[in-house]
């Protein structure tokens, strides 16, 4: 019973949906308030529908209610509850419907806050937002529908893939999602400007600040994935430039370019048009990455072909909303005006070149992505582009940005002084020297390219407190003062400066990471050791337990550094009888910024495993540079600027002016 | 046949327990050797994974493949040779750098190509945009009568 409610109310969402789509929007064109008024109820009953639905899936997979195919096949009465609840997303319906709750949330978000937004763009923002959910609302209830009942209800469900049965990957999809979706709200932001054939300063301060929630998302999304697949996979790789990695990586790449070029908006009133397409293009990297990941178009383009029916629906989504979009913006992006000028050099002219730099970085990793798939399909030559060629093409580009990072912020508006921001960075890049020549000494020699790596990453750091350091006065006044001047700094500087910060430290992680990372591979029996650096592991052997619904082998190490104990490992694999499949479990030891990895092989015959260990100094800090750039970003959200000023003023003149 | 052999293998990933990647048997005792094959493998796909090198994975196929590089090194193969007999047994598609030929040319000049273009076209915009702003401000709008009155409007409005 509660399958069929969730599917009725799925359906009614989709009539919500399409009336949204359309009355707000013609409401808008005859400036027809009562028509445009009913956006924002609509779009949260939209919401409570969908909300239902989904809640309707998890009670049924929660209650492993067999008798739903979709509960049958990717689930198991003996899982435990919180896989059972995070089983709803790990498989393709239920992420499609969690996809779907992500949409209309965000809609809902738009017209419970956007009260104090001119009221024909609202009216249209919903409008936008709402011709999304009826296409993924019909792709669902056509291809993918997750209530669809089993006349002969079996007795015990398949599982959930082991491989998913991990806390990591159980938040991973709706961070990740809360991101490809949360960019819709730019999308229909642009695609409403277009509508109305204007745009101003006011509409890039509306953007930003759902821009940044959307990028939070997406970094702390990516950043968990990448950790999940550190500690999941078992050779301690922490990106692959996996098609699904970079279906994820390429709207990060150009929402960051999004929230640097709105910039520019917001201040000067330049780059209107750039930014739009950018915000349409966003939107459309992350419809691209769902059809890439949804259709199954990655593992062959055959198998794609042997079963169309939800590729091709996807398919003629993005053409649809893509190809729409690019067509409307080039109809009307000639009427929108320019305005702000600016010298090449200033602080515009360096979030061009940023904006420039990711922009190509975004297409080298599209077209790194795609072009085996085209090669395939035209001339059926079958190639692959994997990680020695994003590493070659997509690492120079980034390189030349990173460098620039620090100049940015520093530049004035309209016209910067390069030569006085140089002088400026001369602290910074004097710590990033001394860096990279210690490094030099100390690996005696060697490639030249790893100290300066190691010099980038900190003059990126140091380069992105010197703006914190001037303005606070920190080494010139006393502290008290400058701790004062620091409250009294506009906390989008903040901003700035942590999200750049983070970008160091990731970078300086992935330095340490990939070249001072040490592996053993060995074959221990029981009583033997095995050293890294100056850690000892003695294997002290194995126990076999049974978990809730796995049988569990574990091995026990204990650690010693100088004879000392550190601490004990224990890395493991688990069975799955319900599925006939296995998994290895990590062992990770962290010390300080470093860790000790883990995991297990083979057992053999004779009492003895094989054991891969290694030990990967800094490496901590790739994914906590991407929680201070999150940081920053949500220091930059929670700007004064971004909650007042001309949005306020249009909410002053609602309240003045009574209903029309 | 090879399609039968792919499946069986691939089958046999399925049943077997995941294995680590490299194997203790399979490490060369010759160190240097070894670094190579290292270093060979991570630029080899595993052709029934997705999207992972011969080093990662840990299926059984790529096992075959690593202990063929270092049987080929051990033969005293360079490391082009080695490159070169694998892509001449299984095509280019076994290599995860793809070789510049007139089929990847597009996907190796593409980056610069449009880095490139990209600041050709900024810099034609900054200049037409200079130029622009020297002839005057023919460009700069007049606010609209309704915006007139809006603007004023909002001067009123100010607590004097």
């Amino acid at each position: 019973m509660i399958a069929e409610l969730g599917h009725y109310a799925l359906v009614l969402a989709l009539g919500l949906a399409l009336f949204q789509a359309c009355v707000p929007i013609l409401g808008a064109r005859r400036n027809d308030a009562s028509l445009m008024a009913v956006a924002e109820p609509t779009a949260i009953a939209q919401f409570g529908f969908v909300a239902f639905a989904f809640a309707a899936l998890t009670i049924c997979y929660v209650r492993s209610d067999f008798s739903v195919v979709n509960v049958f096949e990717n689930s198991h009465s003996a899982k435990p509850l919180i896989y059972k609840i995070t089983g709803v997303w790990g498989n393709h319906e239920g992420s499609m419907l969690l996809w779907v709750l992500i949409l209309t949330t965000f809609g809902a978000l738009v017209a419970l806050f956007g009260g104090n937004l001119p009221a024909r763009l609202r009216a249209n923002v919903l409008g936008v937002q709402s011709w999304i959910a009826v296409a993924f609302d019909l792709f669902i209830l056509v291809t993918s529908n997750p209530f669809l009942r089993i006349s002969d209800p079996p007795f015990e469900g398949r599982d959930l893939n082991p491989i998913l049965q991990d806390p990591g990957l159980a938040i991973h999809p709706p961070l990740l999602y809360l991101g490809y979706v949360g960019l819709s709200i730019s999308f229909s932001f642009a695609i409403a400007a277009l509508i109305e054939g204007r745009i101003d300063a006011a509409w890039a301060r509306w953007v930003r600040p759902w821009t940044l929630l959307a990028w939070m998302f997406l970094t702390l999304g990516i950043a968990m994935g990448s950790y999940w697949a550190y500690y999941t996979l078992g050779w301690g790789g922490w990106w692959f430039w996996d098609p699904v990695e970079n279906a994820s990586f390429m709207p990060w790449l150009a929402a960051t370019a999004l929230l640097h070029s709105a910039l520019v908006m917001e201040k000067r009133d330049a780059l209107k048009v750039w930014t739009i397409l950018l915000a349409i293009l966003a939107f459309s990297l992350s419809l691209i990455g769902t059809f890439l990941v949804r259709s199954g178009v990655l593992t062959s383009v055959h198998a794609f072909a042997n079963d169309p029916a939800r590729g091709v629906f996807i398919l003629a989504i993005l053409v649809l909303f893509i190809g729409g979009a690019l067509a409307l913006f080039a109809l009307r992006a000639p009427m929108l005006k320019q305005g702000g000028l600016f010298a090449p050099i200033s602080r515009e002219g360096a979030l061009v070149l940023n904006n420039l730099f990711l922009v190509s970085a975004c297409a080298t990793v599209f077209i790194g992505t795609l072009y085996p798939l085209a090669l395939e399909a035209i001339t059926a030559e079958k190639i692959s582009v994997g990680a020695p060629f994003f590493n070659g093409t997509f690492g120079p580009l980034f390189v030349v940005l990173l460098v620039a990072v620090p100049f940015g912020p520093l530049l004035a508006w309209k016209r910067g002084d390069l030569a006085g921001v140089a002088q400026r960075l001369a602290g910074a890049a004097g710590i990033a020297g001394i860096a990279a020549a210690v490094v030099f000494a100390m690996e005696g020699g060697g490639p030249i390219l790893m100290p300066f790596a190691i010099g980038l990453a900190l003059f990126v750091m140091t380069g992105a407190l010197t703006e914190i350091v001037e303005r606070t006065g920190l080494l010139r006044v006393p502290f008290a003062t400058a701790l004062l001047r620091a409250k009294g700094l506009p906390r989008s500087s903040w901003g700035a400066a942590f999200a750049h910060f983070g970008l160091g430290v990731t970078l300086l992680g992935v330095i340490g990471e990939t070249q001072w990372s040490l592996e053993r591979i060995a074959e221990l029996k029981p009583g033997q050791s095995i050293s890294i650096r100056r850690y000892d592991l003695s294997f002290d052997g194995v126990t076999s337990h049974q978990g809730p619904n796995y049988r569990e082998l574990a091995a026990h190490f204990t650690v010693r550094r100088h004879g000392d104990l550190v601490g004990v490992m224990e890395p493991a694999k688990r069975s799955y009888p319900s599925r006939g499949t296995a998994t290895t479990q990590t062992a990770l030891l962290t010390r300080g910024l470093a860790q000790l990895y883990l995991s297990l092989g083979e057992p053999n015959a004779d009492g003895s495993i094989a054991v891969r260990l290694y030990y990967k100094p800094l490496v901590l800090l790739i994914w906590l540079g991407a929680v201070v750039m999150v940081i920053g970003g949500a220091l930059s959200l929670s700007d004064r600027r971004l909650r007042v000023g001309a949005p306020k003023t249009a909410r002053s003149k609602a309240a003045l002016t009574p209903a029309e | 046949m090879r399609l039968l052999l792919i499946a069986l293998l691939l089958a046999m990933s399925f049943a077997a327990p995941a294995v680590v990647a490299v194997q203790p048997d399979e490490v060369l005792s010759d160190a240097a050797l070894e670094v190579r094959a290292r270093a060979l493998s991570k630029e080899l796909r595993c052709m029934v994974c997705q999207n992972q090198s011969i080093d990662d994975s840990d299926a059984p196929l790529a096992r075959d493949l690593r202990i063929l590089v270092r049987e080929r090194l051990q033969a005293g193969d360079s490391d082009r040779e080695v490159i070169d007999f694998l892509v001449a047994r299984y095509g280019e598609f076994v290599l995860l750098n793809p070789r510049f030929s007139g089929h990847t040319a597009l996907l190796w000049v593409a980056p610069a190509a449009l880095l490139l273009i990209g600041g050709v076209v900024l810099f034609v915009l900054a200049r037409r945009r200079r130029k622009g702003s020297e002839t005057g401000s023919a460009e700069q709008v007049k606010l609209t009568s309704a915006e007139q009155a809006r603007l004023s409007e909002i001067l009123d409005q100010r607590p004097s």
